[in-house]
């Protein structure tokens, strides 16, 4: 995350938003690492992005997207004083009786959770930071990665800081 | 809440916007709406191609302050409108577009005339909505125009669905609208307004940039206070042509790549510049590292995210340029009794005005700038000018003194050949009173020169002045310049004879060889109750001059070619 900054915004729960933002961001040339999308209260989407991108051309992304009219808040995360986490599910090849010992060693390691186990194969879930995740997938490369699926981040600020100004 | 249906509540609802003319071409997804149209009082100006009627609304809009309406079924009437809208948005430009569009079961089946028109325009406009029953037109109505005209303006489009024009329902009309994520800002910030004007005061070599923002806002009284209380050389973009009165001893003209003398010496020379509803385009500021090298920058807009995206501010001020402007003035006074005059800084402005840029010229050809000045000599000062692009529209912008607001238009951020007929019949629609002139290069007419029917019919005659030389000019200049003069793709050969052509439609056609015939005819086409066309052979290896190369900056601009 060295030169990753992260964005979140509150948009208008509706049709064809999304679309809107994300042509935006390839008309301008804006290009988003990760992108997170889910329900928040009263027909608003939280969104959380990551870019790398600094100075005015962050301070780009973050004025074309506020100028936008369904886009309802806007702000830039400062991530020390940011929690962040990434879901991320890994199907890991273990036909090797060996090679399944291993498997559980680390995820157990890295507190995941396992979801399905099926002769050939395991499906880990392991939630953290990003560097976490990337650091999970380095130790397991060797087993074999059959398949995997990342969220992207999600990310909240701590104590009294929030993403919507009070009325 | 009355019951209506769909093509009432739009009618009903464009009535209480004030809207009383529509622009427009209907075809089969709009046929409810038109024949309802003849129920409420409204004037349909019919266009002879769609991308002419948003033009025209387009014009309307400049010229009039007030939103322009135009009206194209679906398909290919909505991606006709497309040029208009991307025209209009980019200049800021009030326009709404309202759009017919196959029946609600049939979106998504590849129907006759079906396009997503919400898909195609969502780049080149401020906002579009899709209205999904009767009762939601009126918020449809409500939201682009609110959104349209507030702020920075732009264009926004309404898609209809045919079975929402007839369905009826019980419908309500809101007196207000309100969106959670869209608050323009038009009281600029107190700190903000302060650390501006004390950067003025600091100033030795004060010079603004005035560009459309001053126009849209109504500002110009308080920039040409602010310019005299400053003693600043004042130049515009070409969006701000007549923001500034051209005959003020302050004004420097043009700024940019066909900018004057004076303002490309002037700007680059500043130790503040202030920076007033621009946006500064590439065309503006040539070479970004020897735009404003040793200026303290101060950009005001209404627009935050035109603040630092293409220039490095030291500060800026966000909100709408008249009450800024009027802010900083009231914060000058406070902070200094009286203004050091810099007499050097102001003799300097006189001095570079008296420079122009010469071209080379082979035979007994009227000379472009020669044919500006004189048609500026005969119109009233109240006049309003549009412009094609290209040559044509560089000449008018360098030699046609703009004196007031919304007497000069032309398609300044996209630069579409074809707009400133249309948009003249638009201009003349919303101020018929005012002689309306076209600026025109050959190449550029022939795009919608068709709407001279428009014109005969609906009894707007405006003027169509043609600087013909037989080239696609601009192109052809870039060519002679930097390309070894090889001409490529840019010889017309066969253009219409325009006078036969003017004739052809019922209006008047004149072609004109000599200053003195110009005057004449100009004189008798203002007071012609038909369009006259105005053709008038140039040179065509005339060059307008001055012209910053490409990816050079302001002072290295050539003055003879």
């Amino acid at each position: 995350m060295a030169n990753q900054n992260i964005i979140a915004f509150l948009v208008e729960d509706k049709p064809g938003v999304l679309f809107n933002i994300s042509n935006m961001f390839r008309r301008r040339g804006f290009n988003i690492n990760s992108i997170s999308v889910g329900g928040a209260e009263d027909h608003v989407s939280r969104i959380t992005i990551t870019i790398e991108a600094e100075g005015r051309a962050l301070n780009q992304v973050v004025e074309q997207l506020d100028k936008m009219v369904d886009v309802i808040e806007v702000k830039r995360l400062d991530q020390l004083r940011t929690v962040v986490r990434e879901l991320m599910l890994v199907k890991l090849r273990t036909v090797d009786p060996m090679a399944r010992e291993e498997a559980l060693i680390h995820i157990n390691s890295y507190h995941g959770l396992i979801l399905d186990i099926e002769p050939e194969s395991v499906i880990a879930e392991v939630t953290g930071e990003p560097e976490k995740l990337d650091n999970f997938l380095e130790q397991v490369k060797s087993i074999g990665v059959e398949e995997m699926s990342r969220t992207g981040i999600t990310a909240l600020e701590r104590g009294r800081l929030k993403l919507k100004r009070s009325e | 809440m009355v019951e209506m249906n769909g093509s009432q509540a739009l009618w009903t609802s464009l009535k209480k916007e004030g809207t009383k003319h529509i622009f427009g071409l209907p075809g089969g997804s709009v046929i409810p709406l038109c024949d309802e149209m003849l129920n409420h009082d409204l004037r349909f100006i019919l266009a002879r191609h769609e991308q002419g009627a948003a033009h025209m609304a387009d014009g309307y809009a400049r010229a009039s302050g007030n939103v322009g309406v135009c009206l194209a079924t679906s398909g290919p009437g909505a991606t006709n409108l497309v040029t208009g809208i991307a025209s209009a948005n980019i200049d800021s430009s009030p326009v709404v577009a309202i759009c017919g569009q196959v029946a609600r079961e049939l979106i998504g089946t590849d129907a006759f005339q079906e396009v997503d028109i919400i898909g195609v325009s969502a780049s080149v406009t401020k906002y579009n909505i899709q209205a999904r029953s009767a009762a939601e037109v009126p918020y449809a109505v409500k939201s682009a125009f609110h959104i349209a005209n507030t702020g920075r303006r732009g264009a926004v489009l309404i898609d209809l669905p045919k079975d929402v024009t007839t369905e009826k329902m019980d419908v309500e009309f809101p007196e207000t609208i309100s969106f959670r994520g869209y608050r323009p800002v038009y009281e600029p910030d107190r700190r903000e307004v302060e650390w501006a004007a004390t950067l003025l005061a600091r100033a030795n070599k004060p010079v603004i940039i005035a560009g459309g923002g001053i126009i849209s806002s109504g500002a110009s009284s308080e920039l040409v206070a602010l310019s005299e209380y400053l003693m600043a050389p004042t130049a515009t973009s070409l969006m701000g042509k007549g923001a500034f009165p051209a005959d003020h001893p302050l004004s420097l003209g043009l700024c940019g790549m066909h900018g004057t003398y004076a303002a490309n010496t002037m700007v680059p020379e500043a130790d503040v510049l202030l920076i007033v509803g621009a946006r500064l385009s590439d065309r503006t500021t040539g070479a970004i590292s020897s735009f404003a090298p040793n200026a303290k920058i101060i950009h005001v807009d209404i627009d935050r995210s035109e603040i630092d995206k293409n220039v490095e501010t030291v500060t800026r001020v966000v909100g709408d340029a008249k009450n800024s402007l009027q802010k900083i003035l009231r914060h000058l006074n406070i902070l200094r009794s009286n203004t050091a005059t810099n007499e050097y800084w102001r003799k300097k402005c006189q001095e570079l005005r008296e420079v122009n840029g010469v071209s080379k010229t082979n035979g007994d050809y009227l000379k472009a700038p020669e044919v500006i000045k004189t048609l500026r000599r005969v119109l009233p000062r109240d006049s309003i000018v549009t412009t094609e692009v290209g040559q044509c529209q560089m000449w008018a912008a360098l030699h046609y003194d703009a004196y007031l607001p919304r007497s000069f238009m032309t398609s300044g951020g996209l630069g579409t050949m074809g707009w400133g007929f249309p948009a003249s019949i638009g201009a003349k629609t919303a101020r018929p009173e005012a002689p309306v002139v076209d600026i025109a290069g050959d190449g550029s007419f022939g795009m919608t020169e068709n709407n001279l029917a428009t014109s005969v019919k609906e009894h707007l005659p405006v003027i169509v002045l043609i600087l013909n030389n037989g080239m696609l000019g601009m192109v052809a200049q870039w060519q002679r310049l930097f390309y070894n003069h090889r001409y490529s793709a840019v010889k017309l050969e066969r253009t219409p004879d325009f006078v036969k052509l003017a004739e052809a439609y019922g209006a008047e056609g004149v072609r004109v060889e000599s200053y003195k015939d110009l005057e004449t005819t100009l004189n008798r086409a203002i007071k012609s109750d038909v369009a006259t066309v105005i053709d008038v052979p140039i040179d065509p290896e005339e060059n307008v001059l001055p012209i910053v190369p490409p990816g050079m900056g302001l002072k290295d601009a050539l003055m003879e070619a």
